[in-house]
């Protein structure tokens, strides 16, 4: 997001603060350590993570503008710190990490920001936002209040898009063919952008999108909330 | 040098996730079973709660299977059931060559088992001179083939039913039809026959009831109570983690699996075996043996973290809903249990350093845990198997790459730096794939690369 996406980070800020809210950003943090975690490397992992721990703590709700990493960082961090040291502060910075979408409309109770986006749009949800947060209400109800855009749901919208962190590396045949379903059930819908709560999934997604010459563009969920 | 299983698995993917044809054929089968399975989950007041039930079922039955192994085979045994313990395949193997030798045997007729399969059963009694007939439509078109079964439940479903016929006419010499109800008729004239003339008959287990010291089998086609009840001899295959305690369960549990596995409210033919002939009865076979099968699986038991993988009553609900093996197909995995499932105990089964690559053939996107309906952790198990993995023997480039990227990430400002300086050279990335390192090679097969913005987040904080 920081250097890839750095306008899904300026939407979120913009749309807090719009609502009020005082918006804070830990420059020390980089990443939650899930690749490494996911690669099976959990002193890697728990290496970056204690500096995350470190970075965040204190009281207040941290947002993260992805499924993924907030799952990391909600549902993993207290497996990977389990009867060490820092167990209490995970399970601490856990109670009070949430997903963009699920803190606006569970926490802060809102789903009308005042968004327009004239557009026909189709929504993904990060499997990880997915099944391991129970987040699919949340996007949709934040979506259906956007002025001008017309939701559309894709055939198997709950199926994976095949990214999947180092596994779309290591095995570029299986998540190709994952992202090519993922993308044709996308184009289908005939939306002109396929937004997600999860750049990663959008970054593969692009990825073959632009290989493929497609129009369909992708983008951040707080980017189209944050269009006025 | 050999290829290793990794190599080969990362070989087949390659063509099979190339396939159109497959992947269009699996989709459109997997479509009808979604759509039956979705109405007969309608049926259930709470399915949710039915999970939960049989998952505390199994829970129970685990961590007392030591008690409840007795009970159920000093019941079977009381009604004359020869129960032998095999410690691994090859024990099971030599129990069952052994007696079909004893019993002066020429043909033996099997109904579906997949813990055969795991100790490669066929292919023993064949080496020591049995003819061996899989009765089950699918395992029976699948043997014609010499494959392996595709899906645990499914075996045959690759294939259209013009190759069956294709099949049939080559084998067996029928007429070629693309009617299902005559190709099944074609199977069926011919496996009558091997029913009559069989010494002995094989099948699996579904479950074991302690209570009553019975095993359930569960079928739809008949042929699972043809292979128990003609031959004079029935040997039933069962791995120890199939026991459940109460007759009672198998309220809950016959129509669960048949929700889950087929789409069925529950299946056509459900039999309950305790014991051969008693001298009472006018018919069964003469000798009931029971083989039960630990080959690793009290190793697995012993592991607290992921003895829940022993819940799995093979209903294949786990490969239907995954993406991987609906893109790689049954035959890529190379092992007995594919899809999800056999990807966290195949390492546990058959060793995690060659069966490591399966954990990691995953995206992790948790449909398989979300489906399952004796609520394994499948794809925390696969996270949990990567981890084993690397803590006994990390790849040591890749240890380096993390170690690197962990470095990295505590200098942001440094890192933000080359970014930005690599930013103009995207663009040429591609120019200079050949000499890449392999990961990145990976991506750009089929993607192209993100832009790095021109400026980072970070940038806009600091000038805020």
């Amino acid at each position: 997001m920081d250097q890839l996406f750095p306008s899904v980070g300026i939407s979120v800020v913009r749309i807090f603060e719009k609502l009020g809210h005082t918006v804070d950003f830990k420059e020390s943090i980089l990443c939650c350590g899930q690749p490494a975690f996911n690669a099976g490397f959990w002193d890697e992992s728990r290496d970056i993570a204690v500096r995350v721990l470190q970075s965040l703590s204190g009281e207040g709700p941290v947002v993260v503008p992805s499924g993924s990493c907030t799952a990391m960082v909600k549902n993993f961090y207290p497996e990977l710190f389990r009867a060490r040291s820092e167990a209490a502060v995970a399970e601490q910075l856990s109670r009070r990490t949430f997903e963009f979408s699920s803190f606006l409309v569970d926490q802060l109770g809102v789903t009308d920001l005042g968004s327009r986006f004239p557009a026909r749009v189709t929504f993904h949800d990060g499997c990880h936002g997915l099944r391991e947060l129970q987040i699919k209400r949340q996007p949709r109800l934040l979506l259906e209040r956007v002025k001008d855009l017309t939701l559309v749901e894709m055939e198997d919208q709950t199926s994976c898009c095949g990214f999947g962190g180092t596994f779309a590396v290591k095995f570029p045949m299986i998540s190709t063919a994952m992202g090519e379903t993922k993308s044709a059930s996308a184009l289908s819908t005939e939306a002109e952008y396929l937004v997600s709560n999860d750049s990663s999934c959008l970054m593969h997604l692009q990825g073959l999108l632009n290989r493929q010459n497609k129009k369909l563009k992708t983008v951040h969920l707080a980017e189209v909330l944050a269009s006025y | 040098m050999s290829f290793t299983f990794a190599s080969k698995f990362k070989i087949q993917a390659t063509k099979v996730t190339a396939d159109l044809d497959h992947r269009a054929k699996i989709r459109a089968a997997l479509k009808s079973y979604e759509t039956a399975r979705d109405e007969r989950k309608a049926q259930y007041q709470d399915w949710q709660a039915a999970r939960h039930g049989a998952a505390s079922i199994k829970w129970e039955s685990l961590n007392h299977l030591d008690a409840y192994l007795v009970d159920f085979v000093t019941k079977l045994s009381a009604r004359g059931t020869k129960v032998f313990w095999a410690g691994n395949a090859q024990e099971a193997r030599d129990y069952i060559v052994a007696l079909a030798k004893e019993k002066r045997a020429h043909t033996i007729i099997k109904s579906k088992t997949m813990t055969s399969e795991e100790i490669h059963l066929n292919e023993a009694l064949r080496q020591a001179g049995y003819e061996v007939v899989e009765s089950d439509l699918g395992e029976f078109i699948v043997q014609l083939r010499g494959e392996a079964p595709y899906h645990l439940v499914f075996p045959a479903m690759h294939l259209t039913r013009h190759e069956i016929s294709d099949l049939f006419h080559e084998k067996l010499h029928s007429a070629p039809s693309e009617h299902p109800e005559e190709l099944t008729m074609i199977a069926r004239k011919e496996l009558r026959f091997k029913y009559i003339q069989a010494d002995i008959g094989i099948s699996g287990a579904n479950f074991g009831i302690a209570e009553t010291g019975m095993i359930s089998i569960t079928e739809n086609e008949g042929n699972g109570r043809l292979t128990t009840a003609l031959p004079k001899v029935h040997v039933a295959l069962m791995g120890i983690e199939k026991v459940i305690p109460r007759l009672s369960d198998l309220a809950l549990f016959l129509p669960l699996l048949a929700t889950a596995g087929t789409g069925q409210q529950i299946t056509c033919y459900n039999s309950l075996i305790g014991g051969p002939r008693q001298s009472d009865e006018p018919d069964g076979p003469d000798e009931f043996h029971l083989v039960l099968l630990d080959n690793n699986r009290t190793q697995l038991l012993a592991d607290a973290e992921q003895r829940d993988a022993l819940h799995c009553i093979r209903c294949g609900a786990c490969l239907n809903a995954c993406p991987i093996f609906r893109n790689v197909g049954g035959h890529t995995y190379g092992t007995t249990y594919q899809g999800p499932i056999g990807s966290v105990i195949t390492p546990h089964l058959r060793g995690l350093m060659d069966w490591k690559h399966l954990s990691y053939a995953s995206s992790l996107c948790g449909a398989c845990t979300e489906v399952c309906p004796v609520k394994i952790n499948l794809h925390h198990h696969l996270l949990h198997n990567r981890r084993n993995a690397v803590a006994s023997r990390p790849d040591p480039s890749e240890r380096a790459a993390f170690r690197l990227f962990a470095f990295l990430t505590r200098y942001p400002g440094l890192v933000n730096r080359l970014a930005r300086i690599s930013r103009p050279l995207v663009p040429f990335v591609r120019v200079v794939k050949p000499i890449l390192p392999a990961p990145i090679k990976g991506w750009l097969s089929s993607r192209d690369l993100p832009k790095i913005a021109r400026e980072s987040f970070r940038d806009y904080w600091k000038k805020r």
